[in-house]
């Protein structure tokens, strides 16, 4: 019983970073139409941002912003440098284009920083606080639902409750009648590709210490499984994303703790193959059949 | 001849052009082709040192792989992320066969057919199951599971490392080259006809079939789903054949590599193996095998090429450890994006464009 309460403590944190990532990916599909390939790579990048400036500040506080403003950045970087640019009648044009924005980054990275794991610190201590008897949460698995969290909330609130989120909404869902009303649908693409890699950059500033620490491949794996977190959901789903999020979580949790960690990559890929064979569009979303 | 009539010929079925009967058949010409060019290699690895014979039948063990999977993503339109670890089954595949082998004392060049049949064998019941999947699948849900099969692939040889043994991998039992070749024969030569003789093969193999009516099916399917399966074809089926033949093609690709290396780890098929056979075949050029065979080249051309220049440069030791590999890398990705921006033909694209231009002005008119 203990250990299945550790599990499932674990697992949903670990699942809410999986859910801020899905939630990226999600993001910038409604935005877009296009699934990110390149989120891993790039949330790696402010990593690194964020690893660099608490190396110079000493303060963790500065890093974890500067991560932020780095992902905000370097979202509309890619968006206005180079996604513009790609021909989006062939969906394959899109990906192939993420995939070269991998190889350069993770290059990158690895001239700059080098091919070693480099450990990452944490706000708060990773020791489980302890009630009565029973080991629950650490105060950083604390930290990691209460950024999630906010995230959520924040984001909720935008695209509900503001101008800007309403403007995103509607050149999301239609390009040129937006346009025709006086939407800068450019300028809120651009926005979308930014909030999106401030998302994954949070949700990279999270897992990093929970893994082996930074290294330029270091969300690979994070990234199929928020991948299949997101296609859990249905890739059009923000609230879909959360939950998916939560539910690979926990399963990865439960299948590491009772069978063993190693098999958890296979655990991810049955999972992905299992849901896309069964329910392509994802868990939670109904109406109209996917067209992709 | 003008440009417009110049197309008109190049349109028309490829054997109409020729006006010899004996070219007319595909078959007949892709074999003639396929032994002068053996030839041609043949004679070029007795006049190459044992480096360049190596990078040679590198270039062939990659060109099997990018071959099929120019067959899969150009011609069929699906997008796999997921040779690399298909490479992987046929490396590992070959890797244990040659050792079961070698344990009975079964060791002669000829049991190495075997190991590659077998290495195929096994890829093609990957790919497959893979394939079975992928059919139902459209870009980026297929492309996300591919990525899936890339990543998770290598971290089986940890899961099962009774088999696979974990991160060191497996060294790979080869028998010498035959005593009839002499007893001083550079054993890289011999490596570079196994490679060749497997491309080249591929290669004659995939250039049939994309000319039979079921490639016809295939660039069909990639075209307008709709309209081919209005015209009779079997969408699904054609679509997990292409699965199976260029897992197949990886297969090969994989298992020579396990020869050339003499070893396999899964470190040397990480998802970055995967991306660089997709981008390969995008900046060689997607649309045909030639295309393939650029890619191929580049990948053994331009890291060699980058090291050459980082050692002009001469930067200290720290500064070129980082360097290496990692300024290929970025070469690679900076092209991949660029060619997909503007200039989607790839190189085979604008070789072709060249060779029109050319044409244009200098061929005189045949009055056809």
């Amino acid at each position: 019983m203990e250990r299945f309460l550790f599990l499932t403590v674990d697992g949903l944190s670990r699942g809410a970073v999986y859910a801020a990532f899905a939630l990226a990916l999600v993001l910038i599909w409604r935005a877009a139409r296009v699934v990110n390939f390149a989120q891993g790579a790039m949330a790696v990048a402010t990593g690194y941002v964020a690893y660099s400036v608490t190396a110079a500040t000493g303060s963790y506080w500065l890093g974890f912003l500067a991560a932020l403003g780095g992902g905000l950045l370097l979202g509309a970087i890619v968006e206005r440098g180079v996604m513009r640019f790609v021909d989006h009648r062939a969906p394959l044009n899109a990906v192939i284009v993420a995939l070269g924005l991998i190889l350069l980054i993770q290059a990158v990275l690895g001239m700059l920083y080098g091919n070693e794991f480099r450990p990452v610190a944490t706000p708060f201590s990773r020791d489980p606080l302890t009630l009565g008897d029973l080991a629950l949460l650490s105060r950083y698995d604390l930290f990691v639902f209460g950024a999630v969290g906010v995230m959520v909330l924040g984001l909720a609130l935008l695209f509900t409750h503001t101008p800007v989120g309403l403007r995103m909404r509607a050149s999301a869902f239609a390009p040129e009648v937006s346009r025709l009303l006086g939407v800068n649908v450019a300028g809120m693409l651009t926005l979308g590709w930014a909030l999106a890699a401030a998302v994954g950059a949070l949700a990279g500033l999270l897992v990093f210490p929970t893994e082996l620490g930074l290294h330029p491949h270091a969300m690979d794996l994070v990234f199929v499984s928020a991948f299949t977190a997101a296609v859990v959901g249905g890739l059009d789903s923000p609230p879909g994303a959360v939950v998916g999020g939560l539910a690979v979580g926990l399963i990865l949790s439960y299948v590491s703790g009772y069978v063993g960690s190693d098999i958890t990559p296979l655990a991810v890929l049955v999972l992905l193959l299992a849901v896309l064979l069964l329910r392509p569009a994802g868990l939670f979303t109904i109406g109209k059949a996917r067209q992709v | 001849m003008t440009t417009s009539q110049l197309r008109a010929r190049l349109s028309m079925p490829g054997p109409m052009r020729y006006a010899n009967p004996l070219i007319r058949s595909t078959l007949l010409r892709h074999l003639l082709f396929a032994v002068v060019a053996g030839a041609g290699l043949f004679a070029l690895t007795g006049a190459l040192g044992p480096f360049r014979n190596y990078q040679l039948a590198t270039v062939a063990a990659y060109l099997c792989a990018t071959a099929g999977l120019t067959v899969l993503t150009g011609l069929n339109g699906q997008l796999s992320l997921g040779h690399g670890a298909l490479m992987a089954t046929g490396a590992y595949t070959v890797a244990l066969t040659q050792n079961a082998l070698a344990d009975t004392g079964r060791v002669s060049g000829g049991y190495l057919l075997l190991s590659l049949a077998l290495g195929v064998l096994v890829t093609v019941v990957a790919g497959t199951v893979i394939g079975a999947a992928a059919a139902r699948l459209r870009g980026p849900y297929l492309a996300g599971v591919t990525l899936a099969v890339a990543v998770v692939v290598p971290a089986l040889t940890t899961t099962f490392r009774g088999v696979f043994n974990s991160e060191q991998g497996l060294s790979v039992y080869l028998a010498p080259a035959p005593e009839s070749l002499g007893l001083y024969f550079p054993y890289e030569r011999w490596q570079a006809w196994i490679a060749i003789i497997g491309a080249l093969l591929t290669l004659l193999l995939l250039g049939n079939l994309i000319h039979s009516r079921f490639g016809r099916h295939l660039r069909a399917v990639r075209d307008d789903e709709v309209a081919a399966r209005l015209a009779g074809i079997h969408v699904g089926r054609t679509q997990v054949l292409a699965f199976v033949v260029s897992a197949g093609c990886a297969g090969l690709g994989g298992g020579l590599l396990a020869v050339l290396a003499q070893s396999v780890s899964p470190g040397a098929f990480s998802l970055t193996l995967s991306l660089y056979l997709l981008m390969a075949i995008v900046i060689g050029g997607l649309g045909s095998l030639a295309g393939a065979l650029w890619g191929a080249l580049l990948l053994v051309a331009l890291p060699a090429l980058t090291s050459t220049i980082t050692d002009l440069a001469d930067p200290s030791a720290a500064v070129a450890q980082r360097l290496d590999g990692n300024l290929s890398l970025a070469i690679f990705g900076v092209t991949l994006i660029v060619v997909v921006i503007a200039a989607p033909g790839g190189v085979q694209g604008l070789l072709r464009r060249v060779g029109r231009f050319v044409g244009a002005r200098w061929r005189v008119p045949t009055g056809r």
